[in-house]
């Protein structure tokens, strides 16, 4: 095991799936010469030339497009999204090609497509650069949604996505670059659509995905001290959602919390929840909690900004209001 | 010189037998669309029905200038592609039909048509949507060294929308082999390209880009031919993107329910009496004694025997099973 950052970890994810399959190649803004805004793909450009590393235009359309073209060929392309916020320029090639084309036309089209987004607010990027809506993509039939919150899941996510032959958007956050663990040595893989208890625990079930899930390990350290045992499920895959770890989490706790950085309303909280409710609600002994994010587009000033996202204390408060 | 390549057209660069193919290929779609036009009527072809009828020329023109390895990709107006890119007028009935067997198994319809065998990368419906993909289409065949040309047809609406301009950009900055067509039939659903278009020459916004480009009357096949073999040419030998921009004229309305009131009975009448591009294409045949009116009209009655036989082979084809339902979310 080698300790390295969530950065390294995407990072060697994609070299390694580079060397490995020369059919796998990037394409973004600022992917090659630049080596990605977010670092990422820094070095990639001299190693594997400008035909594997693809400068695009600032032109969101064109690069899914062009990505779920190349993926028709049968390339695995990757493409990157500076930030998630612009996939909306994209929505359509998202949404109505990606998701759509190996149904519509009954499985004649393969998309080994993956698109990487950077999303997440905490920067004082304000409103338009700040968001997380995760669950909009995730809303759709056909994408898969991958939001990894550690350095090995990163990694071996990253590396499933690559290999899949269905589009996948790789949602990474942007002030979780540095956060480090432990990630094993050579290649290995995660499997897409499947949750991951990260913290075992018996009093209190909390349920999150991505930055909600530092936020919840933290919140479960803080509360350990106070004697509250809590167990973190991290759902890792937002479509296919796993329920599995989570209902057998619930059945043990009796209690759970729902940790998004989203906003609350239609989101994570929403769905999870009510798939706990329909699928094991002589089990619930309180009502389930969720905390997300301020109904409010993300504002500039910091203090502002930290007001309307959630916190480690939002989770320790919601946790011991359901014991 | 056409484009600046160097290529000659003797009058009979293309034998008795091709020709009598074009001319069953063209004849087959205007039956095929009358007939899906009364199925839709009577209620068995449901959604939208985007005919055809008129533009004929344009794609069996342009398609039959394509070697196999070519990629084909279009808009929602996509029964004619289909049968030009070799798709059985019975899968494409049953499609229609909403049928297991329909080229797409009954779960596309009218607008999403496609066999990539056949090379035929479909029929997409949201207008502009699918230049992107042609662009990646390319952008793959140029990666992985294969000499073949992806051809982007589109109506002349969709030039106005952001994926055009982001999807004919990128295809000129990587020098890709896409050859853009426009099918100009001057009207984006009812609205005349005058009031849609700030250039009323779709042409006009290649050159904006920097790609060589030509305007060819639609309505005549054999000249659809000529400049999609050159641009073909131009294309694969690794010059990067051309641009044809097509004009032609719809006889019907947009879909299936357009009141038309956007246009006069007489304009249309003028067209189909006058620019039918099967009626040019009959006369040619004859003028030059490449056929005769009696080999002609043995082909329009084998079309209208395919079409019957079609039409029942659809409505006698099982519906899609209760578990296609299902199938093909993902892949896996």
């Amino acid at each position: 095991m080698a300790r390295i950052t969530m950065r390294e970890a995407i990072s060697q994810a994609l070299w390694e799936e580079m060397e490995r399959d020369p059919k796998v190649f990037i394409l973004g803004e600022e992917v090659g010469i630049w080596g990605g805004t977010y670092a990422v793909t820094k070095g990639f450009y001299d190693h594997f030339g400008e035909k594997r590393v693809k400068d695009t235009p600032i032109a969101e359309a064109a690069i899914i497009g062009a990505a779920i073209g190349a993926a028709l060929t049968g390339l695995r392309p990757v493409a990157e999204l500076m930030t998630i916020n612009f996939a909306f320029s994209a929505m359509d090639h998202i949404v109505n090609e990606a998701a759509k084309l190996h149904y519509m036309f009954s499985g004649q089209f393969l998309l080994p497509l993956v698109i990487r987004a950077v999303g997440g607010g905490g920067r004082q990027l304000a409103a338009t650069h700040s968001q997380t809506p995760d669950v909009v993509f995730a809303h759709f039939p056909g994408l898969k949604v991958v939001s990894p919150g550690t350095p090995e899941d990163a990694k071996g996510l990253l590396k499933a996505s690559i290999r899949s032959n269905d589009p996948v958007l790789f949602i990474e956050h942007a002030t979780m670059y540095q956060v480090r663990g432990e990630v094993p040595e050579g290649d290995f893989t995660i499997p897409i659509g499947k949750s991951k208890v990260q913290r075992p625990g018996k009093d209190v079930t909390v349920v999150a995905y991505s930055k909600g899930l530092e936020i919840s390990l933290k919140a479960a350290e803080t509360l350990a001290q106070d004697g509250i045992d809590v167990e973190v499920v991290d759902l890792r895959t937002l479509r296919p959602l796993d329920m599995e770890p989570v209902l057998e989490s619930f059945k043990k706790t009796n209690r759970a919390v729902i940790v998004e950085e989203g906003w609350k309303s239609y989101g994570v909280g929403a769905e999870v929840s009510s798939r706990i409710y329909e699928e094991v609600f002589d089990y619930v002994d309180a009502p389930i909690k969720r905390v997300a994010q301020k109904e409010v587009p993300l504002p500039y000033n910091r203090n502002l900004e930290q007001m309307a996202l959630p916190q480690v204390e939002d989770v320790i408060r919601a946790v011991k209001e359901v014991l | 010189m056409i484009l600046g390549v160097d290529i000659h057209f003797p009058e009979d660069f293309m034998e008795k037998s091709e020709h009598l193919g074009l001319f069953y290929q063209m004849v087959v779609i205007r039956r095929l669309e009358e007939t899906a036009a009364q199925l839709y009527q009577q209620g068995k072809v449901g959604g939208f029905l985007h005919l055809y009828i008129g533009q004929e020329g344009v794609s069996t023109g342009l398609i039959s200038a394509r070697k196999p390895q070519d990629r084909v990709i279009t808009a929602y107006r996509d029964h004619g592609v289909a049968i030009n890119c070799g798709l059985s007028v019975n899968e494409v009935m049953a499609e229609l039909l909403g049928k297991a067997t329909g080229c797409s198994h009954g779960k596309g319809g009218s607008m999403h048509m496609a066999d990539v065998n056949k090379n035929f990368w479909g029929g997409h419906a949201i207008v502009g949507s699918h230049l992107p993909l042609a662009t990646g289409l390319a952008l793959g065949d140029q990666y992985q060294g294969n000499d073949a040309v992806t051809i982007c047809m589109f109506g002349d609406g969709a030039t106005n929308i952001g994926y055009f301009h982001e999807g004919v950009n990128l295809s000129k900055v990587w020098k890709l082999p896409v050859l853009w067509v426009c099918e100009n039939n001057q009207y984006g659903m009812g609205t005349t390209v005058e009031r849609a278009s700030a250039v009323s020459e779709i042409r006009q916004k290649a050159e904006g880009y920097g790609i060589p480009n030509d305007r060819v009357e639609g309505m005549d096949i054999m000249a659809v031919r000529r400049a999609a073999e050159a641009a073909l040419e131009y294309v694969r030998a690794s010059n990067g993107p051309y641009f044809l921009e097509i004009t032609t004229y719809r006889f019907r309305g947009h879909s299936m329910g357009d009141p038309e009131r956007y246009r006069q009975a007489e304009e249309v009448k003028c067209w189909q009496e006058n620019n039918d591009p099967i009626g040019i294409y009959h006369k040619y045949l004859v003028d030059n004694s490449l056929a005769t009116a009696e080999e002609l009209l043995e082909q329009d009655h084998k079309a209208a025997d395919e079409i019957a036989a079609a039409v029942q082979f659809a409505e006698s084809s099982p519906e899609p099973a209760p578990e296609a339902l299902w199938e093909h979310i993902y892949a896996d």
